[in-house]
């Protein structure tokens, strides 16, 4: 998995709330077999017209925002089905950190697994960032995982929680299963126990 | 022993080990896996020569991309991508060894209708798939949620997730419910006073006498969209409905087993002063048939409501209303009563079970779907039509003009040939009216299966208690 540590990017407003995993990514692309390439896909029901051309009002297609690398949105990011091609197609564009007031469980810790960080903030808080990436591409805003701080282009800092086994991973680039592997022992005991103990299951 | 809730119970008893942090590995006993979520899990198995840990409790079923028309054995009615998709669930299940039900198969259908169908899903077990609809077998009292791939990859290796513990949340529905009004009803009126987000955090135990009068079928129901609330997962204590629909299930324990099966599971309640982090409490009576006017599952009405206007909103929701309400094709003020439809779908892991087919066609029994509309329903499981069609049901569907299709996900996501078309307005028993969800700027409208089947009847949303 890709490190993150710090950086220090555009970052693209998306002001809306309950942004779904229908709309990060439409079923259509999740009937690929493989993880990359969906980056082109990203938005796509709200960045293309039927034909396939862009839509000039949506964020991502603005000059200011085409070489975006930090989503600033609404409440509840990432809210509906489990499908990892969200943060895929993300990732796959170019953004590494997504900033919100709060995520949908699944779609956070689907971030963690491809080195995409993303970061609750008070409303407050997301208010001034989102101000921040209004202003385009001159106002690159900072996010340092190490300090768990995010810096606007002004200087602005806000500090924010993360869960230190998940940032351990990100900043090291951890592969999850690896580490459980080498846990095989304790899982080895557990299921004989278990086995003894529910039979049945 | 301080007290604890159904759901520290079930965890307590599935945890292999426990860092400083409060970082557990948790041991999963029934890994669901289904064609869309795990090709990429699979492949990653392949490249680093890893094999699928518990073969023997990963079970597969082709549901999402699978066509549901007739004509389905025939490669042509699905995509190329659909196709190599469904192949490659075929090649990895045989690769891996793992128990699988092929399109086929009679038993196949909706991956969480299947498990519970053949006793996978028992009292008191963790139970993981790559789908957020999982949680619909917190139903038996298992503690069930959604995963992404890299998470299936992690099960299939180790048989385990690295997990931290969730918050305790108890929503009690008190009382009685009045007629007309379903387990659907109650799942989204929950979500329509917690929001999407409320659930964030937690872990949901539904309880009090309207859940306790629910039947199975109604508990999953009710858990399914414990994720539409935001919830890691959704639970209901297990009790005799629960102990009798698993018994003599295909996977059900047997003989001794189950004796000591049912010893463990009676104690799987949560105790009188287990402590609740948040709870919340909505009586039985006061539900109303629901349905939804808007792009989120919180955008929940009682049929005889008018679609709200963006100001009766606060912050960012003011904008998403507004959006969701012109996305819609809606006015402010409008009776969500004459809203006209397009399409219906009856179906779905929320609603595609036997009762739910039951509680439709007694609204459409004797009568014909308006005319020019399209309407279909498809079952949950290739058992679940073969059960309707014994009782009756499916010429019932058929006399009034729905479509009776082969099992699958079907029109809930999309992902197969039944979609929307762009504008057109579908009254439906899944899950999820997001934008596009059901098709490129198709506008979908939740409600439970009778008022799928009053909408049928009518052309328009309408209360099913006036067809009663």
């Amino acid at each position: 998995m890709d490190k993150f540590d710090k950086l220090t990017g555009i970052a693209a407003p998306m002001p809306l709330v309950n942004i779904d995993t229908d709309m990060i990514i439409p079923k259509q692309f999740l009937k690929t077999i493989k993880r990359s390439g969906l980056g082109v896909n990203l938005f796509d029901e709200m960045r293309y017209d039927r034909e396939g051309n862009e839509n000039a009002d949506f964020v991502l297609n603005k000059p200011q925002y085409r070489e975006t690398e930090i989503l600033v949105a609404g409440d509840n990011f990432g809210c509906g089905s489990s499908r990892e091609h969200a943060p895929w197609a993300i990732k796959d564009f170019g953004i590494r950190c997504v900033i919100a007031p709060s995520f949908a469980d699944i779609f956070y810790n689907n971030c963690f697994k491809n080195g995409i960080l993303p970061i609750a903030l008070p409303q407050e808080a997301v208010d001034v960032l989102m101000k921040d990436a209004e202003r385009g591409s001159n106002a690159r805003m900072t996010v340092d995982l190490e300090s768990q701080t995010v810096t606007t282009s002004d200087g602005e800092v806000f500090s924010f929680e993360v869960d230190s086994f998940k940032k351990h991973c990100l900043m090291e680039g951890l592969d999850d299963i690896g580490l459980t592997m080498a846990k095989a022992g304790a899982i080895d005991t557990f299921e004989a126990q278990a086995s003894q103990a529910r039979p049945w299951v | 022993m301080s007290p604890k809730t159904l759901y520290d119970k079930i965890w307590d008893a599935h945890v292999v080990q426990q860092d400083e942090d409060g970082t557990c590995l948790l041991y999963i006993d029934r890994h669901l896996v289904h064609e869309v979520t795990s090709p990429q899990a699979f492949e990653g198995l392949r490249m680093s020569g890893r094999k699928v840990r518990a073969p023997e409790k990963t079970i597969a079923v082709p549901d999402h991309n699978v066509p549901t028309t007739l004509d389905r054995d025939d490669a042509a009615t699905m995509t190329e991508d659909s196709r190599i998709q469904v192949a490659a669930l075929d090649a990895n299940a045989k690769e891996f060894g793992v128990n699988y039900y092929p399109v086929s198969d009679i038993r196949q259908g909706i991956v969480h209708i299947v498990g519970p169908e053949q006793g996978w899903t028992l009292p008191g077990m963790t139970v993981v798939c790559g789908d957020s609809h999982t949680a619909t077998h917190g139903a038996f009292g298992a503690l069930a949620h959604g995963i992404g791939t890299s998470e299936v990859e992690h099960v299939l290796a180790t048989q385990t997730l690295i997990q931290k513990k969730s918050k305790n949340m108890k929503v009690e529905i008190t009382g009685k419910l009045r007629p007309g009004v379903t387990a659907k009803d109650i799942t989204l009126s929950v979500i329509g006073v917690t929001g999407t987000a409320g659930g964030t955090g937690y872990v949901i135990e539904y309880c009090g006498e309207a859940i306790r009068d629910l039947s199975m079928e109604g508990r999953m129901t009710v858990c399914n969209m414990a994720i539409e609330g935001g919830a890691r997962a959704g639970l209901i204590a297990p009790d005799e409905k629960t102990f009798e629909y698993c018994k003599g299930r295909p996977h059900a324990p047997k003989g001794a087993q189950w004796e000591a099966a049912m010893d463990w599971w009676k104690t799987l309640f949560s105790d009188e002063d287990a402590h609740w982090d948040k709870v919340i409490t909505i009586k039985g009576e006061d539900i109303a048939p629901v349905v939804t006017w808007g792009t989120s599952p919180e955008d929940v009405l009682p049929i005889t409501a008018t679609v709200p206007n963006p100001t009766d909103f606060k912050g960012g929701k003011v904008d998403a209303a507004k959006r969701s309400i012109e996305y819609m094709g809606l006015e402010a003020g409008q009776k969500l009563s004459d809203i006209k439809i397009d399409t219906v779908f009856i179906g779905s892991c929320t609603n595609g079970r036997i009762e739910d087919l039951r509680a439709a066609a007694a609204v459409v029994k004797g009568k014909k779907i308006k005319d020019g509309l399209r309407a279909m329903v498809v079952p949950g499981s290739g058992l679940v039509r073969a059960q309707a069609e014994e009782e009756g049901l499916a010429q019932i569907f058929q006399d009034a003009g729905f479509e009776w299709r082969l099992a699958g996900c079907s029109m809930c996501l999309a992902m197969n040939p039944d979609q929307l078309a762009p504008g057109e307005r579908c009254a439906s028993t899944s899950n999820r009216n997001f934008e596009g969800r059901q098709g490129y700027k198709g506008r979908t409208h939740l409600m439970s299966p009778a008022m799928a089947a009053a909408a049928a009847i009518t052309g328009h949303l309408t209360d099913v208690r006036e067809l009663m």
